[in-house]
């Protein structure tokens, strides 16, 4: 009588844990095919720019990067989707979104990884945990607050310090996105440098070494591989940032090398037109054939990291 | 002051620093009186002891008796630790090492320290040994630095072992020849103390055996002083010995003195087993 009690009892805990495991299972797969199926969607939606002849004669690879006839770089590649004659070149896009990256990433690399260096190898316990919260709760501020304070303020202040012809350009769409990108830099960077094993510092510091010898020459190249990955993360934070972009570059699509000329995005382009593009026209697969092209970059580029990652932890390992 | 009587007690007479003229031998490192705390708690009590010039001094005692805290305090690597504070005087060849006016760089450099678990740094075998000498600015150019670079693998015993890949990660090492570099590394800026913190600890006998060889070896040039709770070790390698017990200072003799005739009751029953 108990055995045969215990053998159920055990066969509906069995059936129980069972059926757990697929619901559980199930919603996970929920948020993976989510994923997916976007990334299909935005494809699909890019696909016609290769494939389809009628939309092909407007916008097709060679609109995107071929120069048309002009007297100088900006006439020869212009983004104007709803001109009478549209013109489609991607270049000033690219070199806008590559530009704001550029001086985003100059400004908040160098502040970011000095200030995790700073918390994590010299200040005192109290500074840092007056400064570590501060840097991470920056990165809870809405990136459209960012947007708006560059717009209204920090434009009006750097075109009064550097005199620039333009309000609205690189420079200040770059050093608003900084702003976004220190904290992720910061956080990932200062774990990876708390990460190093205090062993090391005592081998460096007991050989006589200054605490900023041990800061540079060991602690930061143990920390590299994390180091390098806030950089990445940053990158792709850069390139993807919308909103800070939309309202402080200017969103004028100039063809130039000029930093101190207004930029427009790739993805503020999206954000801007996306909204009132005709369904199905040629436009509007642009803009979807950005979003795939935005995908990708970061993809690859997240890659590239986690790859090198890898390789600069396993050289470190010595298994090389 | 609980612990204190308690020791008296069982120890039958006071503990005394053990009288360094008979043996003649000039002294390098000197404790006075030294204290030393972790927040309020008094981890160390009112050392006083004499470290010889060119011989091994082991440091012996139960886990958590202050050896290791001892040995750190002499290139005070204890100021690294947060709301800790010393007192009394050590003095290394007479200048007190807790002055405000020391330089704790230079005073780091005079006494290397090689700890319980090797920590190579992780780049190459050369770059690990050059390390000292470069932060140092020890060296003129690279034919001097690969020189002394390969006199301190040669002196840590790892040369031959190594000579061949020198600019391979040193983690790719094994355990004992990992310590050994670590040697090697703290032996190339020519300190005059060396502190060996239990450096056989996670190595197999034979890895061991080479340790102690080494140790043996290096007194020549050196002055050291090493942390063991490995009683046979202490045997084999020191020609003094401390016996350290929460927090005080036992014993201190002549190591072949200490362990055949210990004068305390406590050093009698630490030796044969009855605790620790």
């Amino acid at each position: 009588m108990r055995e045969g009690r215990d053998a159920r009892e055990e066969r509906r805990r069995r059936w129980i844990d069972r059926w757990a495991h697929r619901v559980i299972f199930l919603l996970s797969l929920t948020a993976i095919v989510t994923i997916v199926l976007i990334f299909i969607f935005i494809f699909r939606e890019a696909l016609p720019i290769l494939t389809d002849p009628e939309i092909q004669r407007e916008a097709s690879l060679r609109h995107f990067f071929h120069p048309m006839e002009g007297p100088d770089l900006a006439s020869r590649y212009m983004w104007q989707p709803v001109a009478l004659v549209p013109k489609y070149s991607l270049i000033p896009l690219i070199l806008g979104t590559l530009k704001t990256t550029l001086v985003a990433l100059g400004i908040a690399a160098p502040l970011a990884v000095a200030a995790a260096l700073y918390t994590s190898e010299f200040a005192p316990s109290r500074i840092r945990e007056l400064i570590k919260p501060a840097i991470e709760l920056l990165a809870g501020i809405p990136s459209v607050v960012l947007g708006f304070f560059a717009l209204i303020v920090l434009a009006t202040w750097m075109h009064r310090l550097f005199g620039f012809e333009t309000r609205l350009n690189a420079i200040t769409a770059g050093t608003a996105l900084a702003l976004a990108l220190i904290p992720i830099i910061y956080t990932v960077s200062e774990d990876a440098l708390n990460a190093v094993p205090q062993s090391l510092r005592e081998a460096s510091l007991a050989l006589g070494a200054t605490r900023w010898q041990t800061a540079t020459r060991v602690v930061l190249p143990a920390a590299l591989p994390g180091v390098f990955a806030s950089l990445v993360l940053g990158f792709g934070r850069a390139v993807g940032e919308t909103m800070i972009v939309l309202m402080a570059s200017g969103n004028a699509a100039i063809t130039s090398w000029r930093f101190t000329d207004s930029v427009r995005t790739l993805a503020a382009t999206i954000a801007a037109e996306l909204g009132e593009v005709v369904f199905g026209s040629p436009h509007y697969h642009v803009l979807f054939f950005i979003g795939a092209l935005l995908f990708v970059v970061t993809f690859a580029v997240n890659s590239a990291g986690v790859y090198i990652i890898h390789r600069v932890q396993r050289r470190l390992r010595g298994e090389v | 002051m609980v612990k204190f009587d308690t020791i008296r007690e069982t120890t039958r007479e006071p503990a005394r620093a053990p009288d360094l003229q008979t043996t003649s031998l000039p002294v390098k490192v000197q404790v006075e009186r030294f204290s030393f705390y972790y927040g309020a708690v008094r981890v160390l009590h009112e050392i006083t002891l004499s470290f010889p010039r060119n011989q091994v001094t082991a440091l012996i005692g139960p886990s958590g008796c202050g050896k290791t805290t001892l040995l750190r305090a002499i290139n005070r690597m204890n100021d690294l630790i947060p709301d800790t504070r010393a007192e009394g005087r050590i003095l290394l060849d007479g200048e007190n090492i807790y002055d405000p006016q020391v330089d704790v760089v230079r005073l780091r450099r005079r006494v290397g320290m090689v700890f319980q678990r090797s920590n190579p740094f992780p780049k190459t075998i050369f770059e690990n040994v050059a390390y000292g000498l470069r932060v140092n600015g020890l060296v003129r150019n690279r034919r001097e630095l690969q020189e002394r670079v390969e006199e301190s693998l040669r002196q840590a015993a790892l040369w031959d072992e190594v000579k061949d890949r020198l600019h391979e990660s040193a983690l790719a090492l094994s355990g004992g020849q990992q310590q050994r570099l670590c040697i090697a590394r703290a032996l190339a800026v020519r300190p005059e103390v060396l502190l060996l913190d239990e450096p056989a600890s996670a190595l197999d006998p034979i890895a061991t055996e080479k340790i102690e060889e080494l140790i043996a070896e290096l007194k020549r040039h050196y002055t050291i002083i090493i942390v063991t709770h490995n009683m046979q070790q202490a045997a084999r390698v020191s020609d003094y010995t401390a016996f350290l017990w929460m927090g005080h200072l036992v014993e201190f003799n002549q190591t072949e003195k200490l362990f055949t005739v210990p004068r305390e009751k406590l050093t009698e029953d630490y030796l044969t087993g009855r605790f620790g």
